[in-house]
């Protein structure tokens, strides 16, 4: 039997490190269990002339397609969105694109504000120190002073604005809307010995310039340095309990597929929105017959996905395509309720860049506006680098029906029940993205855009997971407590996107990990005054 | 050159196709995707579209009534129209293989104004901007809601 530990992580991705990180200076014995490998700087896409083609490939964002031998399936069921993810060290910020916006105060306020769902039992103002060293721990750029946030500043300058950016901030000039270059968790000056973007411009599938905080380069050196250890190629099974209901560690298969058991005094679950629900829906017991820490029956339920519409045109100008880091500009004016347009709560615009070649070769055909035959050449030439485009990222409201079960058949190469998603768009995100499809409309209409066209939903659009292990201060409505505790079980913490209680309408990463700090800053708190597991 | 994955008879029909989807061009200077290196590129990187390739291929052969690279010029542009309009799935993957390799061609790549090489470490040049467009958003009031 392994050594018995006092913290055990599950999952080493964006909440995983942060976590880690945080909890190493208490000098307690951390260990981190991961499913996944260490990804090598030459192993991403762009050391290579066949880079976008890895994208359909061993860097596809879907682990349905990608089917590496770390990744487990996945059952979408009639879901109009699929789970994208990474399973490695890192997690996700591996093929996270780095767009790194805040939740709002308003976020943490929708029951009191605007009469839906639930408030969160933590606020914008609590969370603040902890998104500010999180902007330093992963290298934050952006700029100072935009009106749709409480001020904040970015600890590097922002992206350039490129020739796209300028084609978006005259286009959102002439209709008077707000645009702002984003907060981006990409590095524009050296820092903290990571070099600066080079404009790679295939941020996705990976930085080989180590310019993207993924959190093996940003927290996990770090941690590691400080005394963590994080031990990969370890697909945990079930989290096992003793007979007061208490964690007593985790079961997991090493890559020989040999079982271990990891004891330990305390288990914090950070394997995102659907991976943690799996685990503890897979870890059942006498004492838990429904899944660990399920009494309240909402384990798995309420997931949130931000459910993307991507909408766009080509101008005659000529832009950046995929010359630097896609996304590098957001527009708010829509965030915030204003109930006369028909729906309640907001969405952000994500202003984009441009595609690679392929990809703009591929969209195009499957939109049929590329066609086969002599006239393919002088279409492709006309489209390609003169895409402008952008995505409304919606406010997915919680819904119980919308929810990650057990597959009755589906297996991971372990053996280990995979997860199954059901989920239909709700009426106001329904009419949100209608919204926002005819507002980017507009301002590709200003941008004197033709041939619009768009996805919506985006199908491989599930990349923020979110909700499915809700956190609240009344147990029967709630997983988790204001600070991260499950309230079944006193020593177990979850600290992933499972635990929001709403989703905002803004990529979460930020967020998730502000979180994860703040946990791990009450977790050190108890253990100081001696009521961790009270 | 070997046609593995595929049958001799498969492959045939594939660059027939290819050469129909993309032809070669006197006008910009580039090959079709039938071209001998492009193709053999495409045959080594089907991978994980092998099965949906397979089954493109016996519905284009099916729409053909026997070998689609038998086919006369016209009625071969005929029985592709159709075939875009009837193959799914399958042909999004057959398509995808086409266009992966052939845009990757360097040929191809520098007729496009590319240079032939992969994007690290040179990486690229995006320039800053005008950042003063930014200055009437700058001078907009706090927009975000304020809860206390
Ligand atoms: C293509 C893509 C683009 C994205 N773009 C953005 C963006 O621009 N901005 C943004 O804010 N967010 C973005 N995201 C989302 C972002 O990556 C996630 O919000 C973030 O990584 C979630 O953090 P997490 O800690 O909850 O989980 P993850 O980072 O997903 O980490 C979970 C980890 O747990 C491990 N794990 C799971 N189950 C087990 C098990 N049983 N045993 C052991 N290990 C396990 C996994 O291998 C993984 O490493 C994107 C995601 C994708 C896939
Ligand atoms: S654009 Fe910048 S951040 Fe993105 S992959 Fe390239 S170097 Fe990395």
């Amino acid at each position: 039997m392994n050594d018995k530990v006092d913290v055990l992580i599950i999952g080493s991705g964006a909440s995983g490190a942060a976590v880690a990180y945080s909890l190493a200076d208490t000098k307690m014995r951390i260990l981190c269990l991961e499913q996944g490998d260490w990804v090598k700087p030459t192993d991403y896409p762009t050391n290579g002339r066949d880079w976008e083609a890895r994208l359909f490939a061993d860097f596809a964002i879907n682990p349905n397609r990608r089917a590496r031998e770390t990744d487990y399936p996945i059952n979408n069921g009639t879901s109009p969105v699929q789970v994208v993810n990474f399973n490695g060290v890192g997690g996700s910020t591996i093929m996270y694109t780095a767009h790194y916006p805040r939740l709002h105060p308003s976020d943490f306020r929708v029951r009191t504000l605007d009469g839906v769902a639930d408030d969160w039992p933590v606020d914008y103002e609590t969370l603040e120190p902890f998104f500010a060293e999180n902007d330093r721990m992963m290298g934050v750029s952006g700029l100072a002073g935009d009106p749709a946030y409480p001020l904040h500043h970015p600890p590097m300058p922002p992206l350039p604005l490129g020739k796209s950016g300028q084609a978006f901030g005259r286009a959102l000039n002439k209709l008077g809307w707000h645009w702002w270059p984003s907060d981006s968790a990409i590095a524009t000056t050296e820092y903290d010995g990571r070099a600066a973007c080079i404009n790679l411009g295939h941020c996705t599938p990976g930085c080989a310039q180590g310019a993207k905080a993924s959190t093996d380069i940003t927290y996990w050196p770090a941690a590691i340095r400080a005394g963590v250890e994080l031990r990969t190629r370890a697909c945990v099974r079930e989290i096992t309990v003793d007979a007061d209901g208490l964690a007593t560690g985790a079961i997991y298969y090493d890559a020989d597929g040999k079982e271990h058991f990891q004891p330990a005094e305390m288990v914090i679950v950070a394997c995102n929105g659907i991976g943690t629900p799996r685990l503890m829906l897979n870890s059942q017991s006498g004492k838990f017959p429904n899944g660990i820490a399920n009494s309240s029956g909402l384990v798995g339920k309420n997931l949130m996905f931000h459910p993307f519409a991507l909408t766009y045109g080509y101008v005659d100008e000529p832009l950046d395509g995929n010359k630097g880091p896609p996304l590098n500009l957001w527009s708010q004016e829509f965030y915030e309720t204003d109930l006369a347009r028909g729906f309640v709560r907001g969405y952000t615009l994500q202003l984009h860049r441009g595609t690679g070649s392929i990809v703009e070769a591929i969209a195009s055909t499957a939109a049929g506006r590329l066609p086969w035959g002599e006239d393919h050449h002088k279409v492709y030439r006309r489209l390609l680098g003169h895409r402008l485009g952008m995505s409304t990222i919606t406010e997915d409201l919680p819904e119980e029906h919308n929810r990650v079960t057990l597959d009755p058949v589906l297996k991971d190469s372990h053996g280990i029940p995979a997860p199954r998603i059901h989920y239909t768009m709700g009426e106001n995100t329904r009419k949100m993205m209608d919204h926002g499809i005819a507002r980017s409309k507009d301002i590709l209409a200003a941008a004197g855009a033709t041939d619009i066209g768009g996805e919506a939903p985006i199908l491989n659009g599930g990349w923020h997971l979110m909700g499915t292990a809700r956190m609240g201060t009344d147990p029967a409505r709630s997983v988790v407590n204001e600070w991260g505790r499950c309230h079944d079980v006193k020593n177990l913490f979850i600290v992933d996107g499972s635990i929001w209680v709403t989703s905002g309408g803004v990529n979460p990463t930020s967020t998730i990990q502000a979180l994860a700090l703040y946990i791990a800053d009450s977790i050190k708190k108890h253990l100081g005054d001696g009521t961790l597991f009270e | 050159m070997s046609t593995l994955p595929l049958t001799d008879a498969e492959a045939r029909d594939l660059r027939a196709l290819a050469g129909v989807m993309i032809p070669a061009s006197d006008t910009y200077k580039v090959p079709g995707a039938d071209d001998e290196a492009i193709f053999a590129d495409i045959l080594k990187s089907l991978d994980r579209d092998t099965a949906d390739v397979r089954t493109a291929l016996a519905h284009l052969a099916k729409l053909a009534g026997g070998a689609f690279a038998d086919l006369a010029p016209d009625r071969r542009r005929d029985v592709a129209a159709t075939f875009k309009q009837e193959g799914g799935a399958p042909l999004g993957a057959l398509n995808r293989v086409v266009l992966l390799c052939y845009y990757r061609d360097d040929r191809v790549m520098r007729s496009l104004g590319q240079e032939p090489r992969s994007p690290f470490p040179k990486g690229h040049v995006v320039e800053q901007g005008d950042w003063s467009l930014l200055d009437p958003v700058k001078k907009r009031a706090p927009m975000w809601r304020r809860t206390s």
